[in-house]
């Protein structure tokens, strides 16, 4: 049918963005609301000597200056990383404490000090200014390498050496021996620049304490609402579960900052109560840039080996992973096993081993942005495979084909089991929608013009749609990671679906629905998706690592076939005949065979009349599903960039960007094209333009759109996307999960057709046009050497 | 505070503000008009864009005081009954995801069609893209907003 799986329907949540009638968090304004703005430390590392409020709470319209001591005073608990890390020696993990609101030490620009309170933002904004914080600054650290020399400043007490763990995966010895045999190796260092996930809609976070049934409402920008409420009751304590409702309305942009729960929220929460005002606070972006959760940032040594017959042999990897000055809830999590467990690419390599230390440093903290540790294992991968077939003399495509797993299920050395897939057909696709036989005719063509043309090659694979929650919990995470889902008719047989799924951009909307009126043969219209909303959804874990389609929309499947059980006894009660011989389609329940029918409203109907249902039945027609997947899905695709450098600016323009995807059954072609499209772009930026630059005081430098070069529309190419799927046999409906592999699979391949374009792959992200052209003019100083 | 009255979206409004209200204050915060958003400090985003006496403006660069007088349109105003051929291309061509950007895209590129219908240029997609300079999506990667104001820009000249 037109409106079902497969189809182009259009986004159903598009309407009231277009006319202007979204409700995003600061949209909304609560009776009796005040306003807060936060002192923050315009300091990296600092010692708090004293704070000094007076001046700011003489002022007319400021209601209350609170600090970390009251804070702390009033039981709110600390901060914490939900995913223990078991360092190689056996140790746990080495958390240093995270109070809402700094206590005795600062350990970032911007961490909090105080929330102020005011009738009016501005009032509550100047009222901050007057608060006199009296620091004895400290030494500062800003990178993971020099965080884990000797002599660095120490940032918590419990962290000797600034080290939070020292983690491997895989076999060293092993690796070592292969390496050591192997016929040909490649030795890189490489970065994975830090970036700044920039949701357009900034963070926000309206409190409200109704002391009539100590009840708390907490709107917020949250990708997991549910979580957000069970992280603020069982560990900040800053309201019972029961007595917290957390609501995320309409969230402009997520991309993995909007998962954590941020001081703010926490401040925001118990200041309402101290104060019993409703406290509204909204992020400006330079705010944003300092205290939203940052991402990648890896230091990286690799080395691959191959055999005489380029056939890989084995792979070591060594990380620096700055976790910046606190461990925020899943950054542990990022740089360990959602990094090294992907490290065997879509290859067959039977020794790996991967090494990373996560450091301290005097930054904001480090958590998953889109992507969260696949973009950095995929970078290491694809500019290793791309660099080796350089040094060894044969073509890109070809030795990576050489090395692809081709029979499934397929288990890595590190962890995961790949389940589905054909790299190769992958391959073949962008290789022929990019013309890659005509590529030399092209780059002759450009060098007649005077511009260096070049081609990358990004065969990525990522371990999405997460996860099965005893698999995670052995690897030390604190939740269950499955996904709730509950199914409603009512009478007149309209539909409601609650699911634990948050759409902050992803179209849920329409591709929720486009399910159910598959299964029921009813029409789009008919069905409503429920969402991000503690007191109408009982549970759900939300929205991040690809997971709301192979997780939470099997969990409506899994509801819909209960609901279909229902209703088929209900039809063969009525229609007096053998359940086996019910089926429902286009809105109808049948008896097979016969003109004997139900239409859907009158089972609704029957089934809350309960007239006549079958004995022993319950009335109603409502189903839940908590449905949990047994493996990550394994998207994975082939990506191939094609840019033209001037050699006398330096300056790169992406002239062709090729994308062929394997993402199982896609439901609405049009919605994954788009979240393909933006994750690309995301990593396009990260390749050419992208990155969070701290000066060695700590001080943030890219703190605007004025400094921090987000990629704009002349930036970009079109893309040119593709699909060739493999079923997922791990969930119902067959999917792998999109929303990630763009940022995931693009910046190797960028960064691959540069240096091919120069003849140096010695370059490192973002490839502005001064480094470009420092390489182009390296690679010409050696040449003339030569 | 200064008395500011100006016509939003065919309606006389009029209120006593703070002298220095940004006019994207005065039409969120005093008008309730949420639609149009801020985006970042530095007037770089685009998603405060609003029509001011017909033309293209950041309303967070800008003092409601100075727009004294003046017609301004936001993206609430857009529609006439049903919605402008823009806001149409938009939904057709699948370019917006959060939404958080849309209204600001909607207005710069109506206003951009605008310009361009007025003074006979061609508004190609080389030009789209260097017009969207001053709005900034992080959602669609821009593939989509680029044809979908190519798109607008032919359903408003046949409408």
């Amino acid at each position: 049918m037109s409106e079902g799986i497969g189809a182009r329907v259009l986004r159903k949540e598009d309407k009231r963005f277009l006319i202007g009638k979204g409700r995003y968090t600061d949209d909304i304004i609560e009776q009796n609301q005040a306003y807060a703005a936060f002192v923050r430390s315009p300091h990296a590392h600092a010692a708090v000597k004293s704070i000094d409020a007076s001046a700011a709470e003489a002022m007319d319209g400021v209601i209350a200056v609170l600090n970390g001591a009251q804070l702390t005073g009033d039981g709110i608990g600390n901060i914490i990383c939900g995913w223990g890390v078991t360092s190689k020696d056996g140790s746990p993990m080495n958390m240093g404490a995270w109070s809402a609101l700094a206590t005795d030490k600062v350990r970032y620009v911007g961490d909090a000090v105080a929330i102020v309170v005011a009738d009016s933002l501005a009032t509550a904004r100047l009222a901050a200014e007057m608060v006199e914080v009296d620091y004895d600054v400290l030494p500062v650290v800003v990178n993971s390498v020099d965080g884990l020399s000797d002599g660095a400043p120490q940032l918590h007490e419990n962290a000797p050496g600034n080290l939070v763990f020292d983690w491997e995966l895989g076999n060293e010895g092993p690796t070592d021996a292969a390496l050591a045999g192997a016929a040909f190796t490649t030795e890189m260092d490489i970065v994975n620049n830090r970036l700044s996930p920039n949701a357009m809609e900034p963070r926000a976070a309206i409190a409200t304490f109704n002391e009539a049934d100590d009840h708390y409402t907490l709107y917020t920008t949250s990708q997991n609402p549910h979580v957000a409420r069970l992280v603020l009751s069982a560990f900040y304590n800053v309201a019972p579960e029961h007595k917290l409702r957390v609501i995320a309305p309409d969230v402009g942009g997520g991309f993995g900052s909007k998962i954590y729960i941020y001081p703010e929220e926490i401040a925001c929460l118990w200041a309402s109560m101290k104060t019993n005002r409703s406290v509204k606070w909204t992020s400006d972006r330079t705010e944003a840039f300092m205290t939203d959760a940052h991402g990648r940032d890896h230091v990286t040594h690799a080395k691959i080996g191959f055999d005489k017959d380029h056939k890989i042999v084995g792979l070591k990897v060594d990380t620096k992973a700055n976790l910046g000055a606190y461990m925020s809830l899943f950054s542990s999590a990022t740089p360990t096993y959602l990094y090294g467990t992907l490290l065997s690419g879509q290859y067959n390599i039977e020794n790996i081993y991967c090494n990373v230390k996560a450091v301290y440093t005097n930054t904001v903290p480090v958590d998953a942005y889109r992507g969260a540790g696949r973009p950095e294992a995929s970078y290491v991968m694809e500019r290793m495979m791309e660099t080796a077939a350089r040094e060894m003399g044969v073509d890109p495509a070809e030795l990576r084909r050489k090395n692809f797993v081709t029979e499934f299920p397929h288990q890595t050395p590190v962890i995961m089991a790949y389940d589905s897939g054909d790299f190769a057909a992958n391959q073949d696709q962008a290789m022929e929608a990019a013309d890659y036989a005509g590529f030399e005719a092209r780059r002759a063509e450009a060098a007649s013009r005077g511009k260096l043309r070049g081609i990358g090659f990004s065969n990525y694979i990522e371990a999405c749609g997460i996860a099965p929650s005893a698999a995670v919990g052995s690897l030390g995470a604190g939740v269950g990671l499955w996904e709730s889902a509950e199914v409603r008719v009512n009478p007149v047989g309209t539909i409601e679906v609650l699911t634990g799924s948050h759409s902050h951009g992803q179209g849920h909307e329409t591709t929720f629905t486009q399910i159910v009126a598959e299964r029921f043969g009813l029409p789009t219209e008919n069905i409503q998706i429920v969402h991000g909303d503690t007191d109408k959804v009982q549970f759900g874990m939300g929205t991040y690592g690809s997971r709301s389609g192979a997780v939470g929309m099997s969990a409506i499947v899994k509801a819909m076939d209960k609901v279909e059980a229902k209703v088929k006894k209900i039809g063969a009660h009525v229609l007096e005949a053998s359940e086996d011989d019910i089926i429902i389609e286009d809105g109808a329940v049948k008896v097979k065979g016969t003109d004997k029918q139900m239409l859907w409203h009158e089972v609704g109907l029957a089934a809350y009349t309960a007239h006549n249902i079958p004995e022993g039945m319950e009335p109603g027609l409502k189903e839940t599903s908590f449905y949990d997947p047994s493996n990550f899905t394994f998207p994975a695709g082939c990506y191939i960039c094609e840019v033209e450098v001037d050699p006398e600016t330096g300056t790169t323009q992406i002239v062709q960007f090729v994308a062929s995807d394997d993402f199982g059954t896609i439901i609405n072609p049009m919605i994954v094209e788009g979240q393909v499209h933006g994750g690309i772009a995301q990593g396009i930026g990260q390749a050419l333009l992208e990155g969070v630059v701290y000066d060695d005081s700590g001080q943030l430098l890219s703190a605007s759109y004025m400094d921090y070069a987000m990629p704009r529309a002349h930036d970009l190419p079109n893309y040119s996307v593709h699909h060739q799927s493999t079923t997922c046999p791990g969930n119902p409906l067959g999917m792998k999960g999109c929303g990630e592999a763009g940022a995931i699979g693009s910046p190797p391949a960028v960064i691959n057709a540069i240096t091919d374009a120069i003849g140096n792959n010695d370059l490192s992200m973002p490839a502005t046009p001064a480094k470009v052209w420092a390489a182009i003019q390296a690679a010409g100083a050696k040449q003339a050497a030569e | 505070m200064t008395v500011v009255s100006m016509t939003v979206n065919g309606k006389a409004a009029r209120a006593d503000v703070p002298d220095n209200t940004l006019l994207v204050e005065y039409i969120r915060e005093h008008l309730r008009l949420t639609g149009t958003h801020v985006g970042c400090d530095t007037s770089q985003c685009g998603a405060c864009v609003v029509h001011v006496n017909g033309k293209a403006v950041k309303s967070c660069a800008a003092l409601a005081v100075a727009s004294e007088g003046a017609d301004v349109t936001t993206i609430e105003g857009l529609a006439n009954g049903e919605m402008h051929p823009m806001q149409t291309a938009f939904k057709e061509n699948h370019g917006l995801q959060c939404g958080f950007c849309t209204p600001g895209m909607v207005m710069t590129a109506t206003d951009m069609v605008a310009r361009y219908r007025e003074s006979g240029k061609t508004l190609d997609e080389a030009a789209i893209r260097s017009e969207l300079e001053g709005n900034i999506c992080r959602c669609t990667g821009y593939h989509n907003i680029v044809k979908a104001i190519a798109d607008g820009a032919s359903k408003m000249a046949s409408s």
